[in-house]
């Protein structure tokens, strides 16, 4: 009955699907995390720069902001991050950089609400030892924010899994592509369609199991 | 126990969705294979591709939509009641398996997995992948494409054609459209935008680009571009084989390809024979 996958790199195109979560995700966090800072931030300008690049992101369709790294960074602004020649690897950086800089608005949204759940006290307690901000953040707030956001961040690294299918509208050879590819020649609509969703179910279920347990075990009980 | 409940309503939602869609299945199969009278026909074809099946604020352009008007004329159907559906690549095996359509024109290539499916009247075009490039470029014939910059629709025929087989180590950009590759070709950035010569012509002849680009003219693929129908529907498909051998016979069928693709400076294979498919 599938004997029409005959000739299509299933593995790779999934693998390609992991490389962009696992990029993207990586560079999402740290940025996101700095985004989290800059919004609980005493410096009135890194907070209006966080506000405006999280409201200004988060609502563009991602497929906005994958296109115009391709046909706007790349093309007009010749911004090809170190692949001028190769166009498979441009494209599959310049797709990283959109998931990661899409991603880390939700990140951050996520992170700063951790970070509401840590007491007032224990920032007051920290500054009256006399840490700065950033060690208050760092080594008070943050490590306790974390732990009570595991959840709602493995719901933006599933998102993000499934994100990455946008990356086909500039050629990346990940999962959706290969299934644009296969629905083109094989004319097998519905099979197509069930595998490629039964792929990013193998992906997404034990992320969202794994993570699901671990956060339930660093959970802050109070 | 509220679960089970659940389960039950859902069941019964289900069931009575698949005896739903079972009867209006039957209802349309019922009506297909009618004639003319004053019923309407469903044709499907594509709404983006300029020269071959567009949109246009008046009304539907192209060569595809010349030859449906023609065969659906033969089939004793008037202008007025022609209905125009947008059959994508994607859906156009179920558009016709569902009834939705009564037979597609939109640049269908004939090949092997989709003759499983449906059935093909003609081919009433050979077209062939190409190259469209800059009015000024050397690309010709017999160039090798490896370390070109090239251009295509993301998951296109063309585009796999060109990773598997024409030219596996050249770099090929995929888009969204033909139209954002028009823009890098416009601005330099690809050096030639790849797929049938048909669709090319089709964006060559377009206002904004005349005079700017030309086709390459290699022939690096055969397409055959037929009329699909519902598979086992043998005698729809001979009306349209013979509507098609009339529009050759009568001249219409060239006059078609000089309207739409002419402009471009495309030249046209003759007409293909019916049932003889170049591989």
């Amino acid at each position: 009955m599938f004997d029409f996958l005959e000739g299509y790199d299933l593995l790779g195109a999934f693998w390609t699907t992991v490389q962009l979560t696992v990029f993207s995700g990586i560079i999402a966090l740290v940025w996101g995390t700095i985004l989290a800072g800059m919004r609980v931030s005493p410096v009135p300008l890194m907070r209006g720069f966080g506000t405006a690049y999280v409201n200004v992101v988060r609502n563009i369709p991602l497929t906005v902001i994958i296109v115009f790294c391709s046909l706007g960074l790349a093309e007009i602004f010749g911004i090809t991050l170190g692949a001028p020649n190769d166009f498979k690897l441009q494209g599959f950086r310049l797709a990283v950089l959109g998931l990661s800089a899409y991603t880390a608005a939700f990140v951050c949204e996520a992170l700063r609400s951790g970070i509401n759940t840590v007491p007032i006290g224990q920032a007051e307690a920290a500054r009256a030892i006399g840490l700065n901000f950033r060690q208050v953040l760092t080594l008070v707030v943050l490590p306790q924010a974390f732990r009570s956001v595991v959840g709602p961040l493995a719901n933006v690294l599933i998102a993000l899994t499934k994100n990455t299918t946008v990356a086909a509208a500039i050629g990346v050879a990940e999962a959706g592509l290969l299934m644009k590819e296969i629905v083109e020649t094989e004319a097998q609509l519905y099979a197509t369609a069930a595998i490629i969703a039964l792929g990013f179910v193998i992906l997404t279920l034990p992320t969202g199991l794994f993570l699901g347990w671990i956060g339930k075990r660093v959970a802050v009980k109070r | 126990m509220k679960l089970r409940k659940a389960g039950i309503a859902t069941v019964s939602v289900l069931a009575l969705a698949l005896t739903a869609t079972a009867c209006g299945d039957d209802k349309k199969e019922g009506g297909s294979g009618s004639e003319g009278g004053g019923k309407s026909i469903k044709i499907g074809i594509k709404f983006d591709q300029p020269g071959i099946g567009q949109k246009t604020p008046d009304g539907f352009a192209g060569f595809d939509v010349d030859v449906a008007t023609f065969v659906a004329k033969e089939l004793g159907y008037s202008e007025d009641q022609i209905e125009f559906v947008q059959t994508p690549s994607a859906d156009r095996e179920n558009a016709l398996k569902n009834g939705d359509v009564e037979f597609i024109a939109a640049s269908y290539s004939i090949n092997d997995e989709r003759e499983k499916l449906v059935d093909f009247a003609g081919p009433y075009l050979l077209a062939h992948q190409d190259l469209l490039v800059k009015a000024d470029s050397d690309i010709a014939e017999g160039t090798d494409l490896n370390g070109k910059k090239l251009c295509s629709v993301a998951g296109s025929t063309s585009a796999q054609n060109v990773k598997k087989e024409i030219a596996p180590k050249a770099q090929l950009q995929e888009r969204g459209t033909y139209s954002e590759c028009l823009e890098g070709l416009a601005g330099g950035s690809i050096d030639a935008l790849t797929t049938d010569d048909s669709i090319l012509a089709g964006y060559a002849a377009q206002d904004q680009y005349k005079g700017k680009f030309k086709l390459a003219g290699l022939k690096l693929s055969n397409e055959n571009y037929g009329i699909g129908v519902k598979e086992g529907n043998k005698d729809l498909k001979d009306k349209i084989n013979k509507a098609l051998e009339k529009m050759v016979a009568d001249g219409a069928w060239e006059e078609a390809v000089k309207k739409n693709l002419g402009p471009a400076g495309y030249k046209n294979e003759p007409a293909p024979k019916i049932g003889v498919i170049v591989k």
